[in-house]
């Protein structure tokens, strides 16, 4: 089978978000880039659909040059080859990036039986891309799913709803947009990362294109206020602990 | 907070292992009322510290690192934070067999046991799962081990604590820093600034690591250091590993040719690589520890600039990184701190008084280094002389942006290099220019830089002196023997000792002390009497008042109250500031009785040398140049042509001759003067390798930095005076002391008797090879000093390659039979002279002329 998973370079996270002085962008020199989370777990789930059922899996990203460097990190844990849509470093919006990817699905000329995308990126969070490229193709979608199987030619995902799971089954070729905690993503291997160097990507620069959404400026949410209140030191602060866990409902 | 307080004796800024080692020591050697502030939180406030490998290798060909890195592994033991796990530094390359048999060499002049040179397949056995296939040697350390340097730093920190000496402020942000003007022009430390509020304080000490320059900046200090990135990953979960106990069990490797090394960590494997481009970072850029993913000092791994090393990794450990189930777990551009020398910043800053710098340090020379600068600040003479690492060493192009960028840069990839004694650096050079530079370049100088100033070692168009000398030149079939040198110096030597040479000496470090007070002055500061009369020469010794040898310099006085002090380039900087730290009022310009001037850039000196110096320089002046008119050891301006020079008649190569200081901008005229004049005398240019190796040598002269030191004294250097002043200057109590005992150590001067390797090759010692018994065994003196080459270079005019080292008094005869080991073999030595006795001309008649 052949797997198609799609990712997207975004800022890593771990410390205080900084914007560049224009306002468009995360200043990323201090944190470095990643795959969005939720795609890391895509690429994981490819390449075990792949260990288990054959085939190969392909890595795709819209993105800068820089974006290379997730593409490799994708092939170190085990997928076989990458396209690029090299981009300016203009953005790209759902729209536009769907149709970019939908161009370069029907130029590859391989025929996808699943089409793997994150829920959501990590910077954006659209939560569009995956549902339009299916629409664009008319296969099935599923989206937020959080377990995956494949039998025959039929997928059966299930997505976590409070309370229990709701179970799909649906026939390849399909889209599945996974979230986190599908599978915990390998790291990569020394030898990985040296056969990944070796591996094929095809890069195409697609046009940019207009979809009609507009950034104006990033802003950063106010930091919520964190307010800490001694309750005291020793024997002494008891009275007030047992106090407040009583107000909490805890005793 | 209320129990900030807004007043401390010291501040130390920074809680990394160098700051906690530092109030570890002032506590334990009676300092009190401290105050540790770190903007970070405890116990890894996000230095480099917190990311540290850990590991400590004990060699270096350096005696002060060494021994600072002994002493740290001796505090860290004391601790209980020392795992000893034995490391073997391995080779690929015939050059770094050879390269590792010279790091034993100098282990053992630094008195290290427990090294070995093994074979590939007793490599293998230490370390199952390398690929043994690809190593040609492996020097196995049994004393390496690793250490928990935040518990280590923690430990000291509550040790303080516990003493009631500190007070500790986390996440405590220094904003800014107040001086004060001290009574000359000079500056002094007055508090610093911080988020929480102000605190006084006498003393500040910035033990910040990479953000030490920052600090310093804020009080208008230099500490010249730049952050640099230095990659590590960390790989695991490790199958061959999963059943260590604690935290390592297999030796740490160094894989040297690829400047990589290879250590484990509980089930994990570290891998870190010195290898890959320098990246340096600005201070400023550093982000704070919100910003910062990992840590400030954590930079987001850049994953191509380490590719290159994945591979060699790979050959040497293939079972464990060539395992797909072993993961790369933890990658990161590890900042740390690079400095234009390669040496720590260590010392009160020359700019301002009170604030002190202990930085660029790594984990496994920390204690030993905080011990040294702490005995430093008690009473100014520390066990371990710090002087290589002292931040008064730096002049001031040193300590610009471009020049600490430039040269760390192009020391990073050598942080594991096979670096030659003499190697040069490449970059920032054509610094500092003596008036007769374009005219040696003519001649084909080859210039070795002195702190800056670029200095002929040799001269290209003296070639055709070698033919003149023949045999008695000498040859060097050894490429590392003949590496940064050419046989040309020695027929540059011969033909100074037999006709004329003349040397450019610009690099001398000058400084002008006059006033009222100057002539007390003088006498504080050095061993001899310097009450002479105007215009005498006279070579001294400034000491330290534990009686260690702190400069090494001439002084002459050309007044009443007017004297000049004229030093090495490698010492007129921190010979500068230890004048400065005693002038009566203060620093330089000061308002006090006594003036300090650094003329260095008004004068440049040319020495001319040789039986014929007096009549080349009598040919093209009027003064009276004869013994009589013009005695050893005294001065006088004279008039050559127009040009208007202070000639001082001593010599540090053993001949007649002078040294002429010349206003820099009339050098270039003095030198064609006595170029030309010299022409039908048969003079020579002569470069720096004659002035300070091959003539010197001859000579027995001493050089500071080499067998001059605080670590050892004036008996021992045997240089004793034969009487003592009755003035009082600094050390003089302790240095009564050393007169009436015996010494531990008496500095000799010995030749090779033969110097054939087992290969039949000639080879020829570069200097700090240990001196051994006949047995092979080292040499120790009652103070636990072993004995090594402080110096070594060829004696063309003796035909003898000259030795010199400090020997225990049973071995400090004339005639002993003792071995030095080189590159792993062993040459037979003889003692030739004891004490200050010269090898060439020992009733000094050259030189009296």
């Amino acid at each position: 089978m052949n797997i198609l998973v799609c990712i997207k370079r975004v800022p890593a996270t771990g410390g205080k978000i900084t914007l560049t002085p224009d306002a468009q962008e995360i200043d990323a020199r201090m944190l470095g880039f990643t795959i969005s989370p939720h795609e890391e777990c895509a690429v994981e789930e490819a390449v075990r659909l792949v260990e288990k059922h054959g085939g190969a899996a392909t890595v795709l990203t819209l993105g800068p040059n820089g974006a290379t460097e997730q593409l490799r990190d994708a092939m170190s844990i085990g997928v076989e080859r990458a396209i690029h849509l090299e981009t300016d470093g203009r953005e790209f919006d759902p729209i536009a990036t769907t149709n970019a990817i939908v161009n370069a699905i029907r130029g590859d000329g391989t025929n996808y039986d699943v089409l793997l995308f994150g829920n959501e990126a990590a910077d954006t969070g659209d939560f569009q891309v995956g549902v339009r490229v299916a629409y664009a193709f008319g296969y099935p979608c599923v989206t937020g799913i959080k377990e995956l199987a494949v039998n025959g030619n039929k997928v059966t995902a299930k997505r976590e709803v409070p309370g229990g799971w709701e179970i799909f089954e649906v026939l390849m070729p399909a889209v599945i947009t996974v979230k986190e905690g599908i599978n915990l993503p390998r790291y990569p291997s020394l030898p990985g990362r040296l056969k990944a160097k070796k591996k094929p990507i095809a890069t195409s620069q697609p046009a940019w294109q207009d979809g009609g959404l507009e950034k104006i400026k990033l802003m950063t949410p106010p930091e919520e206020a964190h307010q800490v209140e001694i309750l005291g030191k020793g024997a002494e602060a008891a009275p007030k602990v047992v106090d407040l866990l009583e107000r909490l409902g805890l005793l | 907070m209320n129990n900030f307080p807004s007043h401390a004796h010291v501040v130390v800024i920074g809680a990394g292992i160098v700051g906690n080692s530092m109030v570890y020591h002032l506590a334990k050697l009676g300092w009190r009322d401290i105050v540790l502030l770190d903007k970070g939180p405890l116990p890894n406030p996000g230095g480099s510290t917190g990311h540290a490998s850990n590991f400590i290798y004990l060699v270096d060909h350096s005696k002060e690192m060494t021994k600072f890195t002994l002493d740290s592994v001796k505090q860290y033991k004391e601790l209980g934070v020392f795992t000893t796990s034995g490391g073997i530094e391995v080779s690929r390359t015939p050059e770094r067999v050879e390269e590792l048999k010279r790091r034993i060499t100098s282990g053992k002049s630094w008195g290290i046991e427990g090294m070995h040179l093994i074979s590939p397949a007793e490599v293998k056995q230490l370390v199952p799962f390398i690929n043994e296939k690809i190593i040609l040697s492996g020097f196995y350390t049994e004393g390496i081990g690793t250490v928990d340097s935040l518990r280590g730093g923690t430990l000291m920190r509550e040790a303080a604590q516990t003493m009631g000496a500190l007070q500790v402020f986390p996440n405590t942000e220094i904003t800014g820093m107040q001086v004060e003007p001290t009574p000359g022009s000079g500056k002094r430390i007055r508090a610093v600034e911080t988020t929480k509020g102000a605190i006084q304080a006498e003393i500040v000490i910035i033990t910040c690591g990479l953000w030490s320059p920052r600090l310093a900046r804020m009080a208008g200090a230099y500490i010249p250091l730049t952050p640099a990135v230095h990659q590590m990953i960390s790989v695991g979960p490790v199958p061959q590993l999963m059943d260590t106990v604690g935290e390592i069990k297999y030796p740490i490797i160094r894989d040297m040719d690829t400047n990589m090394y290879e250590r484990q960590h509980g089930s994990d494997m570290e891998v870190g690589s010195y290898a890959h481009r320098p990246i340096l970072w600005e201070p400023d850029d550093v982000p704070s520890i919100e910003k910062a993913a990992l840590s400030p000092t954590e930079a987001p791994f850049t994953k191509e600039d380490f590719d290159p090393q994945l591979e060699q990794a790979l050959e040497l450990i293939p079972d464990i990184l060539g395992n797909e189930q072993v993961g790369i777990r933890y990658a990161i551009n590890g900042l740390l701190s690079l400095t234009p020398d390669g040496f720590p910043v260590l010392g009160e800053t020359p700019e301002v008084k009170g604030l002190w710098s202990v930085a660029a340090i790594w984990i496994k020379e920390a204690p030993g280094i905080a011990r040294a600068v702490a005995e430093w600040m008690t009473d100014g003479n520390p066990e371990i002389d710090p002087s290589g690492s002292d931040i008064a060493r730096f002049y001031p192009h040193q300590k610009t942006k471009t020049h600490v960028k430039a040269r760390s840069a192009e020391g990073f990839n050598k942080t594991y290099g096979i670096v030659h004694p003499r190697e040069q650096w490449n970059s920032n050079r054509n610094v500092r220019l003596s008036p007769y530079y374009e005219r040696e370049k003519v001649l084909g100088a080859v210039f070795y830089e002195a702190m800056g100033w670029e200095r002929p070692t040799w001269y290209e168009s003296n070639a055709k002196l070698l033919d003149e000398f023949g045999d008695r030149v000498g040859k060097r079939d050894a490429e590392w023997d003949a590496r940064w040198w050419s046989p040309i110096i020695n027929a540059e030597h011969l033909a100074m000792r037999e006709r004329v040479g003349m040397v450019d000496l610009s690099a001398f470090a000058i400084f002008d002390v006059q006033g009222a007070g100057a002539l007390d002055f003088i006498q504080k500061m050095a061993v001899n009497q310097m009450d002479t009369p105007i215009g005498r020469v006279t070579y001294t010794n400034f000491l330290n008042a534990h009686g260690g040898i702190k400069a090494d310099l001439t002084i002459m006085r050309l007044g009443e109250n007017y004297f000049r002090v004229v030093t090495g380039a490698f010492d007129g900087a921190r010979d500068k500031k230890w004048l400065i730290d005693h002038l009566p009022a203060g620093p330089e310009h000061g308002e006090g009785p006594v003036t300090l001037t650094d003329v260095t850039s008004a004068w440049s000196t040319l020495g001319v040398w040789g039986p014929k110096a007096r009549e080349v320089l009598q040919s093209i002046t009027e003064a009276d140049f004869s013994d009589k008119a013009f005695p050893f050891a005294t001065c006088q301006w004279v008039d050559f042509g127009t040009v208007n020079v202070l000639a001082s008649r001593i010599s540090y190569v053993g001949e007649l001759g002078w040294e002429l200081y010349v206003p820099f901008e009339q050098g270039a005229r003095l030198w064609d003067m006595v170029r030309e004049a010299g022409q039908k005398f048969g003079i020579a240019p002569v470069g720096i390798g004659v002035y300070a190796v091959t003539g010197r040598l001859e000579k027995s002269y001493r050089l500071y930095g080499a067998e001059l030191e605080q670590e050892y004294n004036l008996v021992e250097a045997g240089m004793a005076r034969a009487k003592v002043k009755e003035q009082d200057f600094i050390g003089k109590a302790a240095y009564m002391k050393q007169r009436a005992n015996p010494p531990a150590a008496l500095l000799c001067s010995l030749t090779v008797d033969d110097n054939t390797s087992a290969s039949g090759i000639k080879r020829f010692m570069q200097g700090r090879e240990p001196i051994l018994t006949l047995d092979g065994g080292p040499i120790e003196d009652a103070r636990g000093r072993r004995s090594y080459v402080t110096s070594a270079g060829a004696g063309p005019t003796l035909g003898k390659y000259i030795l010199m080292s400090y020997l225990p008094p049973a071995y400090a005869k004339v005639g002993t039979k003792l071995k030095v080991e080189y590159f792993g073999e062993q040459y037979p030595v003889t003692v030739a002279a004891v004490g200050a006795t010269p090898l060439l001309d020992p009733e000094n008649k050259r030189i009296k002329g």
